[in-house]
């Protein structure tokens, strides 16, 4: 069992409509130095959220009291750049467990996704449905229903279904992760490695 | 069936199919450095597993490695506690460590081809997203998350869908100053950073024929910039030539039967692509980026775009714009930089350094340039040596540093102070990126050459 299961969320949604957020903004190298997977959420975003003399910056969203909840809606191609997975554990460690966007930087989605991060894809349209709402009334609610690959805007009713593979599904369900996986299958992965010419 | 080049390799290292799920893919080298093993081998660790093949494992100190003063202690706690912690998981598995100091460190994707690690046909992850590479060789090579480094290391396999194809065939000779790092972010340009996500890409035609296989790596380094997982071209004598011999390559009849293999890596001629894209190289002129992502960049003669003439939101291009300091409509040219740095993955190898060579010879260093010229390896710093480039750097007013990631991404002490700019050929601009509130514009070597001369934003095309 690697991380909590996940099967729906209901909560209020924090927007942030940049496009293209990248993993320095999400989390800077210089807060990459740990050995262990612990406090990354204090640095999540860390020169949006604080001045150099770390201080807060009062119109960074996250320093809005305002805006809470567990769900982190992103603007259009969110987390591209690194690999980090630091990236994905500073969300986390926040206190998010849904990133929406519109788009998805591919290794940042599967970072999500091993993790127990759920990232979930929707339209564009839906997307500036969501901001809207949000900036209208912060205590707008989303609700997740991984089950049923749905999400819907509470206030108006609005609903999208959105893409997971059948496997990582279950994964989230479960709490499992890909190594419970490969460590079931080590024998069949021990005689095709025989077979690798270098 | 026909197959291309990415198929062949992929469907060869596929142990199993799932069903609505993932590949369970295998990968013949990992790679490994201090910032994002840690944790897997905490992970490793804490369910009491191993490590299945140690052998193919490489690890190798780069992200927080200081580039001067190597054989002093490293000041900074945090960093030799990484750095520390990589040297012991090493020991403690077995794998092979190629720590600060020794004869074959450098930045991993340096160093993994200069040894033969990186091979054609082979399947190369690493965490680190610039691992597309090694795609260079005819590898399928790609970055991968820490959660995928501990899987990796106690499977030798990860969980990967299969990504869609895509071919981007550019043919027709280079203009006059136009090198790969030019190629690619031309494409990146024209791409935009998500323009190839969810897709690998080959690249194809006689531009890319042509390149050396250094210059290949630079184009294939920037693939996961147009957001695609890599890029890969079809291995060829060049590729053969270039790994024959080193450390780690097949020798004697191992090397005849992997020849016999390599030969047929090429995509057939009816084999098709999810996408095809095709650029002309004569529209492709010395670049520089302009804002906060490597889709924003533009030939280095051109006025920064409106924010109506670019694709995506205009709150975001003016925020882009505002942090870079700059203006719709104005040119680049002329444009006042503080720093220049040479070096990275993308740029760090010995063509580079001969580019930079090539334009600051006989001429001296701007005054108000802070030059950091950090080679890949130490491989690439004695050729620099070895080739007279260093009198030339010197005579220049330049200082070589040692090997290391560097300024690309500023986790050691070669940071740009907040509000500067610097011409970078590294790979990404993104805010802070080399230090906080540094403003970073990405070029090739010869752009950048030519800024750390001039003190300027300066067309190399003028000076070669």
């Amino acid at each position: 069992m690697a991380y909590d299961k996940f099967t729906t969320l209901t909560s209020t949604a924090v927007p942030l409509p940049i496009e293209n957020v990248d993993t320095d903004q999400i989390i800077p190298a210089r807060f990459l130095k740990a050995t262990k997977r612990e406090g990354f959420g204090d640095n999540l975003f860390r020169d949006w959220r604080y001045n150099g003399d770390d201080t807060p910056k009062e119109d960074f969203i996250l320093n809005n009291p305002i805006y809470t909840g567990k769900i982190l809606v992103g603007g259009m191609n969110f987390g591209s750049g690194s690999s980090r997975e630091h990236a994905a554990w500073a969300v986390y460690d926040y206190g998010f467990r849904c990133v929406v966007s519109s788009f998805f930087a591919d290794i940042f989605k599967n970072n999500c996704l091993n993790i127990g991060v759920l990232p979930v894809q929707i339209s564009p349209e839906f997307s500036a449905e969501i901001f809207e709402a949000i900036y209208a009334d912060p205590k707008t609610e989303l609700e997740i229903n991984l089950e049923d690959q749905t999400i819907t805007l509470l206030s108006s009713g609005t609903k999208e279904s959105f893409d997971i593979n059948g496997y990582k599904k279950g994964n989230m369900l479960n709490g499992f992760d890909d190594i419970d996986y490969l460590q079931n299958m080590k024998s069949e992965i021990e005689t095709f490695t025989e077979s690798r010419p270098f | 069936m026909s197959k291309t080049l990415f198929d062949k390799v992929w469907d060869s290292h596929v142990v199993r199919k799932i069903e609505d799920g993932p590949d369970v893919f295998f990968i013949d080298r990992h790679l490994i450095h201090e910032v994002t093993s840690p944790v897997a081998f905490v992970g490793l660790k804490s369910r009491g597993l191993s490590v299945l093949y140690p052998e193919r494992t490489f690890a190798v100190a780069d992200h927080n490695t200081p580039t001067i003063n190597q054989h002093l202690p490293v000041q900074d706690p945090l960093s030799a506690n990484q750095l520390k912690t990589l040297e012991d998981n090493a020991n403690e598995y077995g794998i092979s460590h190629w720590g600060l100091g020794h004869q074959n460190n450098g930045i991993v994707h340096v160093v993994g081809p200069e040894n033969g690690i990186t091979l054609p046909g082979a399947t190369i992850v690493c965490g680190d997203s610039h691992t597309s590479t090694h795609g260079a060789f005819g590898a399928i090579a790609f970055g991968i998350g820490t959660s995928e480094v501990e899987m990796v290391l106690t499977t030798q396999c990860i969980m990967q869908p299969k990504p869609k194809k895509m071919r981007i065939s550019i043919n027709g000779p280079l203009s006059k100053g136009v090198t790969p790092k030019d190629v690619g972010l031309y494409i990146i340009s024209q791409l935009t950073t998500s323009g190839a996500t969810g897709y690998f890409v080959e690249y194809a035609g006689d531009v890319f024929e042509n390149m050396t296989m250094e210059g290949r790596m630079t184009v294939c380094n920037l693939s996961i910039e147009m957001g695609a997982r890599g890029g890969m071209i079809a291995p060829d004598e060049k590729t053969f030539e270039y790994i024959k011999g080193r450390a780690k390559t097949p020798k004697g009849a191992d090397w005849d039967k992997a020849m016999i293999y390599w030969k047929t890596l090429k995509t057939d001629d009816d084999a098709s692509f999810d996408k095809e894209l095709t650029f002309s190289a004569s529209d492709i002129e010395p670049m520089i980026t302009y804002g906060t992502n490597p889709g924003m960049g533009m030939g280095i003669s051109k006025n920064i775009p409106s924010a109506e003439s670019v694709e995506g939101g205009k709150a975001t291009y003016d925020k882009s714009l505002a942090y870079m300091g700059y203006a719709e409509n104005e040119q680049m040219i002329g444009k006042k930089i503080d720093f220049v740095f040479i070096g990275s993955c993308t740029n760090g190898r010995i063509e580079d350094f001969r580019a930079f060579a090539s334009i600051v010879k006989g001429r001296k260093k701007a005054d108000n340039v802070t030059a950091w010229l950090v080679p890949g390896s130490h491989i690439v710093e004695a050729k620099i040596k070895e080739e007279g480039l260093l009198d030339i750097f010197e005579d220049a007013g330049f200082v070589l540093r040692e090997p290391g990631c560097s300024a690309c991404l500023a986790m050691n002490d070669d940071k740009v102070p907040a509000g500067k700019y610097a011409v970078s050929t590294s790979n990404r601009n993104f805010e802070g990126r080399q230090g906080p509130g540094s403003r970073t514009l990405l070029a090739s070597p010869l752009v950048a050459a030519a800024a750390a001369v001039t003190g300027v934003v300066t067309d190399p095309r003028e000076l070669l």
